[in-house]
């Protein structure tokens, strides 16, 4: 994929780390950016605060050599100039008669045709977090950041709509991507006072430090920005305003592209991170050792989560074999009963009135009947009646309540047995008659 | 004529500027219900003489010289919050703006913020690009406070975040022109 790319006036001076880390970013990620020749100053606030025909021919001009150069997608990181050249873009699409004003100011022929795009846009739908996600090798586990995008990322909404103007999520899902945690807080979309902090910082000063303090308030540890007009505000101002409203704030301001090529294996040095005013190495250190720490532990859990589950598997699979024991042990028991059938009945029928037989060797003889009768209910059942059709029955007659109870009567008395036997059957016929007739 | 009821005092003069001004900024201030929605959400209300809903009313009852009097056109930000929020889709962010510049070509504006706009526009009719440092610089020696910012000046320069010199674009010639018909066109834009 290639892009057209408008630098913007601060990547020469101030915003120069967002520059070299723009660079790093197309780099890692594989997609091309190619400089707009010659670009000149969108204007920003100054132009439109000016002159309204002025504030579209300068970004107009851009606009012009990007369609030259036959690349139409313009990349441009600055929130202030892709609002500028976004403004431009829409006026020459929509106003025929300021198209026309413009294009003689310019004395050239604009076709329309490009499309402007923020950073968050290109990195989320035009590349994707997956790809993202994929060449992390330094996630930035346990970072707190706040995101924040300011005012004209996502306004107006007219001019931008790839995001909520009100709880915008882009940069939070690049954030996820890189293994952070992106906190929720309400001033993600205030304005920072932009130029105000320097035309009128009686004005601006307040309005910055309320950004400041929401993100503190919240629980973030540092500030991720896509403008360098917000950075120069948030970073190179902040020892001011903690001066001015005597607060501690020591929150590092970064850039999400900083943040992408540090996460994806680049040196400080290469992002240009010393440039900044707020100490920015040290949480980074900071969110290694803790991130580690956090990556042990939870591998730690997941190991310990995976013991249990083995321990549990293995308990799982002994009862089951115990279990199988048991029921080879009662078919052996069954079917020893069942042989015993024959000629242990007889000779139980005689010994009845004996007493000897203790209780407890009853129970177990009863057990095996019962075992024997649901085994082979047919067999045991033709042991009680006289013909195969009344066996039948019986064994359709036959509950556990009755099989224990027959059980126990030919343990005793055989004879007994047998006349409850034929009780159940007539039971069963009546049974089956009613539900026939 | 006894019992009519003056709803708005504004002459035809004062009325066609209320249409220009409209025409301009895109967008009409009859639709405004004066909910306050855009002054509730307005993060420079607290420094405006009138937060943005009564600067509409002003508007509206045609007191369009005590509108571009007010300091809240200087004051706003251009957030755009406004705009964003305004259930009846009153594009007041515009309105700012082009009572800023109808402001400005009466030569009322706030001083500060117009000399900081004159630097910055000077440097891009010159060089095609805004030089950071230098419009610091001459920003602070025209408002009279050479001493602002000075925390900032000396660490930019140390850490390579500005130039001693301005960036030129080839294009310069370009650039001069573009001023100059814009200029032709009368600023009535
Ligand atoms: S939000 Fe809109 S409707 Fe409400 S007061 Fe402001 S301009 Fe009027
Ligand atoms: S654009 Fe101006 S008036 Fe509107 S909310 Fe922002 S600062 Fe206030």
């Amino acid at each position: 994929m290639k892009f057209a790319y408008y630098p913007g006036c601060a990547s020469e001076g101030s915003g120069i780390e967002y520059h070299m880390s723009m660079e790093r970013t197309a780099y890692i990620l594989g997609f091309e950016i190619q400089e707009l020749e010659d670009w000149n100053c969108c204007g920003a606030t100054s132009g439109h605060n000016t002159d309204k025909l002025l504030s579209v021919a300068l970004p107009a001009r851009n606009l012009a050599i990007a369609e030259r150069s036959g690349l139409n997608m313009v990349v441009a990181p600055c929130a202030a100039c892709y609002s500028r050249h976004r403004y431009a873009e829409h006026t020459i699409q929509h106003d025929p008669e300021m198209r026309r004003k413009v294009e003689q100011v310019l004395e050239l022929d604009l076709a329309g045709s490009t499309e402007t795009l923020s950073i968050l846009d290109v990195l989320v739908n035009k590349i994707g977090t997956e790809t993202i996600a994929a060449k992390v090798v330094n996630p930035m586990t346990t970072m707190k950041a706040a995101c924040y995008y300011g005012c004209l990322l996502v306004r107006p909404v007219e001019h931008t709509g790839f995001d909520d103007p009100e709880d915008p999520q882009t940069m939070d899902q690049i954030m996820k991507a890189l293994g952070a945690d992106p906190i929720d807080w309400s001033h993600k979309t205030e304005c920072c006072g932009a130029a105000l902090v320097t035309s009128r910082p009686d004005v601006g000063n307040p309005m910055l430090y309320r950004v400041l303090k929401d993100a503190k308030e919240s629980g973030a540890e540092c500030l991720v920005t896509a403008c360098p007009l917000c950075m120069l505000n948030l970073d190179m101002r902040q020892a001011a305003i903690e001066k001015q409203f005597g607060e501690k704030l020591a929150l590092p301001v970064y850039y999400i592209t900083e943040l992408l090529a540090l996460a994806c294996g680049d040196k400080p040095s290469q992002v240009g991170l010393e440039k900044h005013f707020v100490e920015a190495g040290t949480y980074l250190r900071t969110i290694e050792v803790r991130g580690a720490e956090a990556r042990a532990a939870a591998e730690k859990a997941a190991q310990e989560a995976a013991e249990k589950a083995r321990a549990k598997a293995e308990a799982a699979a002994a009862a089951k074999a115990a279990a199988a024991a048991k029921k080879a042990a009662k078919a052996e028991a069954a079917s020893k009963a069942e042989s015993a059938d024959g000629q242990a009945a007889p000779a139980k029928e005689a010994a009845a009135g004996k007493p000897a037989a203790s209780a407890d060797g009853d129970q177990k003889k009863i057990d095996a009947f019962v075992a024997a009768f649901n085994k082979n209910p047919d067999k045991m059942a033709a042991k009680l009646v006289a013909d195969e059709a009344q066996a039948g029955i019986l064994v359709s007659a036959l509950d556990d309540k009755k099989k224990s109870k027959l059980a126990s009567l030919m343990v005793k008395d055989m004879e007994l047995a047998k006349k409850a036997a034929a009780a159940y059957v007539q039971q069963e016929l009546k049974k089956q008659g009613e539900c026939q007739s | 004529m006894e019992n009519s009821v003056l709803l708005s005092p504004a002459d035809n003069h004062q009325k066609a500027l209320i249409r220009k001004l409209e025409q301009e900024a895109g967008t009409s201030i009859s639709l405004c219900y004066q909910c306050g929605k855009c002054t509730a959400g307005c993060p420079a209300a607290f420094a405006m003489d009138f937060p943005p809903r009564q600067v509409i009313r002003m508007l509206q009852l045609g007191l369009t010289d005590m509108a571009l009097n007010s300091n809240s056109i200087w004051i706003c930000a251009s957030c755009e919050t406004c705009s964003s929020r305004c259930p009846r889709g009153v594009d007041i962010a515009s309105l700012m703006d082009t009572m800023r510049r109808e402001a400005l070509k009466r030569g009322k504006t706030d001083k500060k913020v117009a000399a900081f706009n004159k630097a910055f526009l000077s440097n891009v009719k010159n060089f095609g690009r805004t030089f950071e440092a230098g419009l610091l610089l001459r920003h602070n020696l025209v408002t009279g406070q050479p001493f602002k910012d000075m925390e900032l000046g000396l660490p930019m320069l140390k850490r390579g975040k500005a130039s001693p010199l301005p960036h030129m674009i080839k294009g310069r010639q370009e650039m001069k022109k573009i001023f100059e018909r814009v200029d032709q066109f009368g600023g009535e834009q």
